[in-house]
């Protein structure tokens, strides 16, 4: 039982840190890849701009418009917080560093992530602002949408694996990972993945350059500060869902322990995700829409045909 | 879908490029020779004042920043009695140093003057006088003009003809 206890303060430690350093790493990583430096003054290599930045929002004021609706305003960062730590309770980080082993992992996930786009609609809505509505709008059917094909991607893993438990995913991934034979549910997977954590290019419930800062323009302080963290778990969910699902997991050669591997891993999807976000142009909002349902959503229906064919043919 | 891709490279191999900052307080930036920064007072080559205090600049500046009281010395030479730059309106145009007619203002390329409060940022003439001719060496009015000053009447000036009684070319 006390194993159990120290699993869940080492995942949230390690998370809740992460999500923190991140703000450090993606500073510096689009500084490095902009030709300039970066962060890096407070502290060694610039670190504690972690530090600073944190204190600055522990003491900036927590205003709340009075045309708000007080209490889904209040409510709503929490929302995305929660959702998000919530799904990472499936998430086998390492042979037995798992939270809850559930049968439905996979399904879990995907509930939780469904849960997320509360956040945006309620935050939006709450927030009484011409602007936030819009974003909360966009992200709102954003998500939905990208939620749909996200899952259907996702079935081919499931198909392959013959389970929903995140365990015996990575387990099945022994002699190949699926990354080979479901490429095309990881690339779907990915750029659902992106429009889900509402990243760079797929930013547009809040696209600074047109609605001030979509559904989160209100809010201030560490309200504000939750959507932050909010996105930054979500990064870190779904590079760790593709590590899971697609790249083996903490597999990888014994010199390294498990975690380690699970992290390293991780780690180089959180900079693809950066490298997005350094690189893509925003997609006008339509054009994300079209392209989801008129190319991936038939897209991720074949895969997952395809998929199933095969595994049927070669059973028989 | 593959020009993405190609961006997406591209952008990455940035990171080994050579980074395009200044690390500011201990490397500077190198500043053009004309660079419109801090407002001095300049010196003639002999060390007197350049300002002749005619209120020129303080008419040219579009924000007022300028103050300044003109007199006289016993020789005759004007300059300013008190010249007061408030630097915390001063918007940088260099309106001043274009009006003055004996090129005493001018503006240095120097930028580091931060201060704590707004009050330091009122410079006095002791704080904007320089030991310097800045841009113009050798210039120095009162050799050039035609105003008589104690040891030196008219005429006497450089390029100065002497000068000539109007009422004898009277015909």
């Amino acid at each position: 039982m006390t194993n159990f206890w120290w699993i869940i303060g080492g995942v949230l430690f390690a998370l809740l840190n992460t999500a923190a350093g991140l703000i450090w790493v993606e500073r510096r990583m689009l500084a490095l890849w902009q030709d300039r430096y970066g962060p890096n003054r407070a502290g060694p290599f610039g670190l504690l701009v972690v530090l600073a930045d944190t204190l600055k929002l522990f003491f900036k004021e927590d205003w709340i418009p009075p045309f708000a609706d007080k209490i889904v305003f209040v409510f709503a960062p929490a929302v995305v917080m929660l959702s998000v730590l919530m799904s990472f309770v499936v998430m086998p980080f390492g042979p037995h560093i798992i939270v809850a082993d559930l049968n439905i992992g996979l399904l879990f996930f995907l509930a939780m992530s469904s849960l997320g786009v509360y956040s945006v609609v309620l935050g939006g809505w709450a927030s009484n602002n011409k602007y936030a509505l819009l974003g909360a709008m966009r992200g709102a059917s954003q998500m939905i949408s990208y939620e749909v094909f996200m899952g259907l991607a996702l079935m081919g893993v499931v198909v392959l694996s013959g389970s929903f438990n995140l365990r015996e995913i990575v387990e099945a991934q022994r002699t190949i990972w699926f990354i080979v034979p479901q490429f095309l549910g990881f690339l779907i997977f990915l750029v659902a993945g992106v429009a889900e954590t509402h990243r760079l290019p797929f930013d547009i419930p809040e696209a600074e350059s047109e609605l001030v800062a979509g559904f989160h323009s209100e809010y201030s302080g560490m309200k504000f500060g939750m959507f932050f963290i909010g996105e930054y778990l979500g990064i870190t969910l779904i590079s760790g869902m593709l590590v899971t699902l697609y790249f083996g997991g903490w597999l990888g050669p014994a010199f390294l322990p498990p975690v380690i591997w699970f992290a390293i891993k991780t780690f180089c999807f959180i900079l693809l995700f950066i490298l997005f976000r350094a690189s893509m142009p925003r997609p006008r909002y339509d054009q994300l829409m079209e392209y989801g349902w008129k190319v991936l959503f038939p897209l991720s229906i074949l895969n997952l045909l395809v998929t199933a064919a095969i595994k049927l043919w070669l059973n028989t | 879908m593959f020009s993405l891709v190609r961006s997406m490279w591209l952008i990455f191999l940035h990171m080994f490029h050579k980074r395009e900052t200044y690390q500011y307080p201990e490397q500077k930036a190198p500043l053009p020779a004309r660079w419109r920064g801090r407002i001095a007072l300049t010196r003639d080559p002999d060390g007197g004042e350049r300002c002749v205090g005619c209120y020129l600049c303080a008419a040219a500046c579009p924000v007022d920043c300028i103050s300044l009281q003109s007199t006289e010395d016993e020789s005759g030479r004007r300059y300013p009695e008190f010249f007061r730059i408030n630097f915390s309106r001063c918007i940088f145009c260099g309106f001043c140093e274009e009006a003055c007619p004996t090129y005493a203002i001018q503006l240095l390329p120097d930028f580091e003057m931060a201060e704590y409060s707004r009050q330091q940022l009122v410079y006095e003439k002791e704080d904007l006088l320089i030991n310097s001719q800045g841009k113009y060496p050798g210039y120095n009015y009162y050799k050039i003009a035609g105003m008589a000053i104690q040891g030196k009447d008219k005429g006497d000036a450089k390029n100065e003809e002497p000068p000539v009684d109007v009422k004898s070319l009277l015909p």
